[in-house]
């Protein structure tokens, strides 16, 4: 065990590409967490699709031993915290576990919106900030700038702030030296009860569920039986360790440190993320605060483009959820899709990962339907319904009013862009909350409906700022809206996984841009193809696909039939990426993509 | 200009259709110079031994006879490749081996492909001399700024030259134009076209140009180096096509195919109508019925590959494959949907072993893309332009 003054737990909070993954590889490997040769980019992010997005998705811990310019050797845990604003709840979590965060902000770039909302988290939590700014060795960097920002934007003293190049090495030993003399060692009691909260969990295929804990007080040791206060499970500790990155058994943890155990449990959905962890002989006497679950906000429909694969996918959907107990599927039944599972997300890329992950890891091609988010429905005879599916929208006769989530939304942008982010809040809904600035940038604050912004506001934003704006936002609450059910009907059929909810007044604009999306989408068949808009009966747009006019080998002797068999054959395989909606293939993309809109 | 009844008295061209006949392809896989549109299996090589390859052809044709054994024979074609640059004697060792395996009676259509430069032209006497009685021209373009553009030796004089020494030679001539090419006017093509019908005898193929995967009009075409007219002006084109040959006697009897009835290619009629055929030559494909199956058969494409294994083991097949009955059914539509005369449902319903879906049918025909009457389906104007989108709908 180590004695609290020589423990420092520690999170990083930044920007996606403001250099927090390349920063903890270098921690790493300068404390000797790995050799050489077992480096690879990004350690910490375990998963392809973390790597390749360059995002963290799940809280990942690592314990370094390092010895300090005083000559004492210190224990530094660091969690790593996912950088998404779908994944905030897990930088909560990740930020209660410890007392200080270095806060990395890229000296070319400035701050981002997503930096402010994690900053503010953590100095909720009562943390010791120390910022860092990194790239420093970068033509484009205005360290004294970024300086001045962080102390206008965020008010917080930067005088002091470590100068970093994570990339080339540059001022790694002095980040330790801040961390060690500039963030507050743990507070605990060993001799008192166990007392330790549940971080974050996730399933091993040789483990089973592997726990992350932070030991407030007491000690945590193999062969333990614990309780966990909030679920009421019991369980006989099998392993108990730490990861440095690479998974190592200790004989026991104790007051400040961070580590994990297994216990025979089956899934991750058995255990709660903030949970008081205690000895079940003897008890801690009051649990720790603990978190709100995550709740899905986002919902859409996943059907395997071939009905056969239906059993796969309920298959895949289960794997994945092992994991991920904030990802929510029931089984849905579309009139054009058949069998398939409309799903809750935290957020859009929550949403594309999951479908990402289905496709890659279990092959199973996917149709998305519109995402959707959850409607409150007051009902005529006083009754309240929930609705995720525009497909589930009740007789307008029986519904009195409709409401809608609204979120309040903070974007930081260069002023350049701020004309076209203005446009682009107006045009979803926004209401401007505030306007201010700092140096060249301005932080715009805007209420938005939900239902604008989980498709494709955030791709818009960075395309209207040329990737500049940043974003972030939390859910404020409902209110009531004039909203419609807009169904789409594609050759004079319903096609319902097209349906969507919109605000009456955005109706015929959005059905509009959806019939000539569609037209796009939508290859040329044998005969014309109507495409139409509709709200309750009335027809609120129409494009026509024109039929097919030439599609024929011009030259066709030789003799060579079987390589014209051959491209027959491959129409007959393309015909199962496409839906058939009566006589009409539709590609599997177009659900999506239609909705999408260009704006310009 | 779509036709509204099924034109019934095409259907028995040259014989019962239920013989779809037998013919025997030769695939010459050189040339002068490659053109920049063709992916045919064509090579251009310094020096050919032409006694060599005479024999290897005649070894590989006595492979084929066991294939097929005894067949009332057709039609013999010569494609390439340039055909025209195989000296006559060639020819006659060709034609020699085809009438001892075979028999070449009277009416037995032979034609060969050939291109009108000057030096080839010096030859057509001694192929008609040797048995040929259908010469098919490669003129692609009276124009000779298209010429050049398409890569051919020959100037337009030439061509029209050629031209008048072959009808003056051969009892039959078709010959070749491609259209629809970059930045080409409807006017224009109209005027190539009618010069073209002044001097064509009773067969014409028109094709519009395609750009083929491999070829240099390809990489050029990705290049953005030209570009093809859009669909509707393609289509078109095509409409316009029919109707200028038309007012010339000839109708569009198969998709790119114009002729005067009764001079329709007999030997391209086998493979529409999903006859058998024996191939010969380096990338030669045949269809060989027997034993209530059929053989696919394709020969190497590399030349000195084929002469190797021929010398070796008297045939240069690479590939030979069951087509099954099912994959027959597709080939049997997929081609015969092409000719104006269409297909026989119950020559389908034979082969497959099952009814096509009529419900399909049906729908089609009430698009106005297929005809129906009695047994037999065929594709209207409109159908036949959007074939390979119908074959999708029919079969897939």
């Amino acid at each position: 065990m180590t004695d609290l003054a020589h423990i420092r737990n520690f999170s990083i909070i930044a920007h996606i590409d403001h250099g927090k993954s390349t920063l903890a590889d270098r921690l790493i490997q300068l404390c000797g967490g790995l050799e050489a040769r077992e480096m690879k980019e990004q350690v910490l992010d375990s998963m392809d699709i973390e790597r390749e997005r360059g995002i963290t998705i799940k809280a990942q811990t690592v314990r370094l031993d390092y010895k300090a310019k005083n000559g004492e050797m210190y224990e530094l845990n660091l969690i790593d915290t996912p950088g998404h604003v779908d994944f905030a709840y897990e930088v909560n979590r990740s930020l209660a576990a410890c007392e200080g965060s270095l806060l990395v902000v890229d000296a070319s770039q400035g701050v981002e919106a997503q930096t402010l909302a994690n900053v503010y988290q953590a100095l909720e939590v009562n943390h010791e900030v120390v910022p860092v700014l990194n790239k420093i060795d970068l033509p484009a960097a205005d360290p004294e700038k970024t300086r001045q920002q962080i102390e206008d934007v965020i008010g917080l003293d930067a005088s002091d702030a470590v100068e970093i190049s994570a990339k080339s090495g540059i001022g790694i030993p002095d980040v330790l030296e801040a961390i060690v003399n500039r963030l507050p060692p743990p507070k605990g009691d060993i001799k008192a009860p166990l007392k330790a909260m549940l971080v974050d969990s996730w399933y091993d295929s040789y483990l089973g569920v592997v726990v992350l804990v932070r030991i407030i007080d007491g000690e945590m040791k193999k062969g333990q039986r614990v309780l966990m206060m909030g679920t009421g499970g019991v369980y006989t500790l099998e392993q108990v360790g730490i990861f440095r990155p690479k998974r190592e058994n200790v004989a026991s943890l104790t007051p400040g440190e961070i580590g994990f155990f297994t216990a025979s449990i089956k899934e991750v959905a058995d255990t709660r993320v903030g949970d008081t962890i205690t000895e079940e002989r003897r008890q801690c006497a009051a649990p720790l605060e603990g978190f709100k679950p995550a709740q899905p906000v986002v919902f859409c429909g996943l059907f395997p483009v071939d009905a056969s694969e239906f059993e796969d996918l309920r298959e895949a959907m289960g794997k994945l959820r092992l994991n991920d107990a904030s990802f929510e599927f029931e089984m849905e039944t579309s009139a054009a899709l058949g069998f398939g599972f409309r799903c809750g997300f935290l957020g859009l890329l929550h949403l594309e990962i999951i479908r990402e992950r289905i496709e890659r890891e279990f092959n199973i091609d996917l149709i998305t339907t519109a995402p959707s988010v959850i409607y409150h429905l007051h009902m005529t005879d006083g009754t309240v319904q929930e609705m995720h599916n525009p497909a589930d929208m009740p007789d307008t006769m029986k519904i009195d009013h409709i409401e809608e989530p609204w979120i309040k939304a903070t974007i930081l942008v260069p002023d350049e862009y701020l004309g076209s982010v203005l446009k682009l809040c107006e045009d979803r809904r926004g209401h401007q909350v505030d306007l201010t600035y700092a140096g060249s940038r301005a932080m715009l604050v805007y209420r938005l409906p939900l239902n604008e912004v989980v498709l494709d506001f955030y791709d818009r934003l960075k395309s209207v700022s040329r990737g500049y704006a940043s974003f972030d936002y939390h859910i404020e609450g409902y209110e009531e809206g004039d909203l419609v059910k807009m169904t789409i009907l594609v050759n004079d059929e319903l096609v319902d996984a097209l349906s969507t909810i919109v605000h009456r007044s955005r109706a015929e604009q959005r059905g509009r841009a959806m019939c000539e999306k569609l037209k796009e989408l939508i290859p040329k068949h044998l005969f014309k193809i109507p495409i139409q808009a509709a709200i309750g009966g009335r027809i609120v747009a129409r494009e026509t696909i024109a039929a097919m006019r030439k599609d024929v080998t011009a030259k066709c002797y030789g003799g060579d039939i079987s390589r014209k068999r051959k491209l027959l054959d491959k129409q007959k395989e393309g015909k199962k990426k496409m839906r058939q909606f009566g006589r009409v293939d539709i590609p599997q993309d177009a659900f999506i993509a239609a909705l999408k809109m260009d704006e310009n | 200009m779509d036709r509204n009844s099924l034109n019934t008295d095409k259907r028995n061209i040259v014989q019962g259709e239920d013989e779809a006949g037998f013919g025997v392809y030769v695939h010459w896989p050189f040339c002068l110079s490659k053109c920049p549109y063709c992916d045919f299996n064509s090579h251009v090589v310094a020096n050919v031994d032409q006694r060599q390859w005479a024999d290897a052809l005649t070894r590989e044709l006595e492979h084929m006879r066991g294939l097929t054994g005894p067949r009332e024979l057709r039609s013999i074609f010569f494609g390439g490749g340039t055909p025209s640059l195989m000296e006559v004697p060639t020819v006659e060792a060709v034609l020699s081996a085809i009438d001892r395996l075979w028999g070449i009676h009277q009416g037995v259509e032979i034609t060969l492909e050939a291109n009108p430069t000057s030096v080839e032209a010096e030859r057509f006497r001694g192929y008609r001399a040797a048995g040929v009685n259908r010469l098919s021209l490669g003129v692609q373009s009276l124009d000779d700024r298209e010429l050049k553009f398409l890569g051919r030796l020959h100037s337009a004089e030439e061509a029209l030259k050629a031209i008048g020494l072959a009808r003056e030679i051969f009892p039959r001539l078709s010959f070749d134009l491609i259209y629809a090419r970059p930045g080409q006017t409807a006017e224009a093509w109209a005027r190539e076209l009618r010069l073209a019908l002044s001097h064509a005898a009773d067969h014409l193929s028109l094709y519009q140009l395609t750009i083929e995967e491999g070829t240099a009009f390809a990489r050029l075409y990705e290049r953005g180096a030209f570009r093809l007219p859009e669909e509707e002006d393609a289509a078109e084109l095509y409409r316009l096509t029919g109707e200028i040959a038309a007012e010339a006697g000839m109708s569009a009897y198969e998709v790119s195919n114009y002729a005067r009835p009764g001079a329709e290619a007999r030997h391209n009629l086998v493979y529409w109508r999903y006859g058998d055929y024996a191939g010969v030559g380096p990338g030669a494909h045949g269809r060989i019925s027997g034993d209530g199956k059929k053989l696919a058969t394709q020969t190497l494409k590399m030349p000195g590959e084929w002469l190797a294994a021929v010398n070796a083991e008297g045939h240069g097949i690479a590939a030979l494959e069951d087509v099954s009955t099912a994959e027959q059914g597709d080939e049997m539509m997929l081609m015969g949907l092409r000719l104006e005369e269409g297909v026989s449902l119950s020559r389908h319903a034979h082969l497959t072993g099952h009814a096509l879906d009529d419900a399909r049918v049906d729908d089609l025909v009430q698009k106005g893309l297929l005809l129906r009457e009695g047994d037999r389906i065929a594709t209207t104007q409109r159908g036949r332009l959007v074939l390979d989108a119908l074959l999708g709908r029919l079969l897939a």
